[in-house]
């Protein structure tokens, strides 16, 4: 199977970027799968759903990402023998992916790990939450029982467990370190933790309604997951999005870029033993999230994208005075940079700190920043612009070092970059309206939203039901492929630099367990 | 070193007057009221029991130079055997039931509770299902909520110095 064949039989999926759909049966849709893999494509992605209820079958479908095209290939199964071909052999997050599908809809792949992923006792192993006759609010006691952990045994080999709740002020999980000495031999993460069943709350909201919980899914990405969702609910109605609010839209999402970025540089500074880079940046930070208050109203922009366009229309005194702190901002910004790279002591921690190689990136399907900090040129907003970065193409920060150095070089790249954007969208902002409406929207159909957030693509696909309702939506974070990367990042590596290479990847868990 | 130096004494004091406790006491800088409670610093553990991490972005944000929290006394710790307070913050998910309940159990009497965002305080957007117990007060005893998603880092603050120094706490667990 060829990509040309695939392309002929395609359907266009309505997106804000190009994306084509596909369904095979059991043994083309493991020939497609191959067929990606040999083209280099990233497995995104991987949902199923449950159609019983209009024709009998279980869906599974994969997402395949390429430079120019995402690719959608379905797979339908009848309800007594839901199993598919398992991609693990093809790509190495196919794993996770597959285990996460089976906890929540109780449809198998045929091969590689079948421990459970998202579920951890919280439920029955004989309940599938995300199917249609389970009542969402049915709630179980828990019954936890040991994860068997992949143990590693030899002279001096010890493990260190670590978590779900940690040291400092972040999100739950637990990693497993099997070390010699100081150092790392093997890093098992488990994952799940902030499951709180995302997916299933989306089937009970309104299409209008869901972009709020979309922004929620991962409260630091809020821009991102709330444009993807209200990108895919736009796409399917065909509804044009007016240009004041796609400008506005897009500020948002670089301001984002640049307010979690600043807080990485700072906490980076700081777990390498410079707490002056913490106390500069976080101030820079606050700054900003001060200036985001000004403007739209709050600090964190959660549910400022609005289906059909944006809920806050700035005051122009308003965007005035954030021209002028961006700025600010920037200058300081380049100031502390030569100071970062000036500092011998610093250095010393970050180079060659949580090496990647490209090759590894690339087989582990490496995305957004991390990516770039390993020569791999991905980024959503250049490969698929969609608007307005069809008219305003971002240079794309690159670093091929692969260590904890360069996914900081490729931060700072990255802050001065959405400033320059911000500043010309500032300085040019489109009049008019800030929002249309949205026209009613029929069941049954498909939409797909993509945006590269910091840290990378995030994806909604959404499929409309009866009476304006979600019928499914699946959220996707690139988290769930740099968390693997992660593994492979710290083996040789001290175990007292885990933190610092953990903060170098900055992973999100919440919007990967969903 | 001289870059570094000269930019500390550019930048300058950046901290604001934090919240005061209670109005009988407006006077009184907060430490010295946390100090006559605590006679020494306010101890906070934190438990994301399942958040966006979107409330966490703000309990970082009270170290930043601007809210200054450690300067009034009040530090972050790593183990709830060291700790008075428990922030937590989340729509509490079954999957860290067990670790909030075991994390709570841990820390020495007497201790309150704080439960952080409008998940925290009620279950938020998520609400309850079989993966989300919604709010933290199903779960542990709680002296004290602070609504919002997520809440200011002032209103964070104030919460903060509210249950330690006026109200009376009540989770005894
Ligand atoms: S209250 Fe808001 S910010 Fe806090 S965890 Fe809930 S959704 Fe996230």
């Amino acid at each position: 199977m060829n990509l040309d064949t695939l392309e002929q039989e395609a359907v266009r999926v309505p997106s804000n970027v190009a994306v084509s759909c596909i369904t095979f049966g059991a043994e083309s849709w493991l020939q497609a799968a191959d067929a990606m893999q040999q083209a280099g494509a990233v497995l995104l992605t991987l949902w199923g759903s449950d159609d019983r209820d209009r024709d009998g079958h279980f869906r599974i479908h994969a997402a395949y990402l390429m430079p120019q095209r995402l690719w959608i290939i379905g797979h339908a199964m009848p309800s007594d023998s839901p199993v598919y071909p398992s991609l693990s052999r093809l790509f190495p997050v196919a794993d996770r992916l597959q285990r996460a599908v089976r906890d929540l809809l109780g449809i198998h792949a045929d091969g590689g790990d079948d421990r459970p992923w998202l579920r951890h006792g919280g439920w029955p192993a004989s309940v599938f939450p995300l199917r249609r006759d389970v009542d969402p609010a049915h709630a179980h006691a828990v019954q936890s029982s040991a994860y068997p952990f992949v143990h590693v045994s030899g002279d001096g080999v010890h493990e260190i467990p670590v978590g779900p709740v940690h040291a400092g002020t972040i999100e739950p999980g637990h990693f497993r370190f099997s070390l010699v000495g100081e150092k790392v031999l093997r890093l098992e993460q488990r994952l799940g933790y902030a499951h709180k069943g995302v997916a299933k709350r989306f089937e009970s909201m309104r299409l209008d309604d869901g972009h709020r919980l979309a922004a929620r899914a991962c409260g630091d990405s809020t821009v991102a997951f709330s444009w993807a969702y209200c990108s895919a609910l736009e796409s399917m109605n065909a509804t044009v999005v007016p240009p004041r609010a796609v400008t506005l839209r897009a500020l948002a999402l670089e301001l984002e870029r640049v307010a979690n970025h600043l807080g990485d540089l700072g906490a980076l500074g700081n777990d390498a033993g410079l707490a002056f880079g913490q106390t500069q940046f976080s101030a820079l930070k606050e700054r900003l999230l001060r200036q985001n208050a000004e403007v739209f109203g709050q600090r964190y922009l959660f549910d400022l994208v609005v289906p059909g366009g944006v809920a806050k229309d700035p005051p122009e005194r308003a965007l005035v005075a954030l021209s002028s702190e961006l700025s600010d901002i920037k200058r300081e910004v380049n100031e502390l940079r030569v100071l970062y790279t000036n500092h011998a002591g610093l250095q010393d921690r970050l180079q060659g700190t949580g090496y990647v190689d490209p090759a590894q990136a690339r087989t582990m399907g490496a995305l957004g920043l991390v990516a770039r900090a390993c020569g791999l040129a991905r980024d959503l907003r250049v490969d698929l612009p969609w608007p307005p970065y069809d008219k305003f193409l971002p240079t794309v920060a690159i670093c091929a070092d692969g260590d904890v150095a360069a996914r900081l070089q490729v931060r700072f790249d990255e802050v001065l970059e959405s400033l320059r954007l911000c500043s010309q969208w500032l300085g040019d902002m489109p009049a008019g309206a800030i929002c249309v409406d949205l026209p009613d929207t029929e069941p049954g159909q498909q939409g797909i939203g993509m945006i590269e957030g910091w840290r990378g693509p995030v994806l909604a696909a959404v499929e409309s039901g009866v009476n304006e309702g979600i019928r499914r939506c699946h959220i996707h974070d690139p988290s769930w492929q740099n968390w693997l990367l992660l593994e492979r990042a710290v083996l040789d590596n001290i175990v007292a630099d885990f933190p610092l290479i953990n903060k170098s990847f900055n992973l999100s868990y919440s919007g990967h367990d969903g | 070193m001289f870059d570094i130096l000269s930019r500390i004494r550019r930048t300058g004091r950046l901290s604001e007057t934090g919240p005061q406790a209670g109005k009988a006491t407006a006077s009184d800088p907060l430490q010295s009221k946390l100090h006559q409670t605590f006679g020494r610093a306010l101890c906070i553990r934190q438990v994301d029991a399942g958040s966006c991490n979107g409330c966490e972005l703000e309990i970082q944000a009270l170290g930043n130079p601007y809210y200054n929290l450690e300067g009034s006394g009040i530090h972050f710790v790593a183990s709830p055997r060291h700790a008075d307070l428990l922030l937590v913050t989340g729509p509490v998910s079954v999957n860290m039931e067990e670790a909030l309940k075991r994390t709570y159990q841990a820390m020495p009497k007497p201790k309150w509770v704080i439960a952080v965002g409008d998940c925290g305080a009620c279950g938020g957007i998520f609400g309850t299902s079989y993966a989300s117990r919604g709010s933290v007060g199903n779960i542990i005893p709680v002296d004290a909520m602070v609504n919002g998603c997520p809440p200011s880092p002032t209103a964070l603050m104030q919460a903060i110095v509210d249950v330690t120094t006026g109200m009376p706490q009540s989770g005894q667990g």
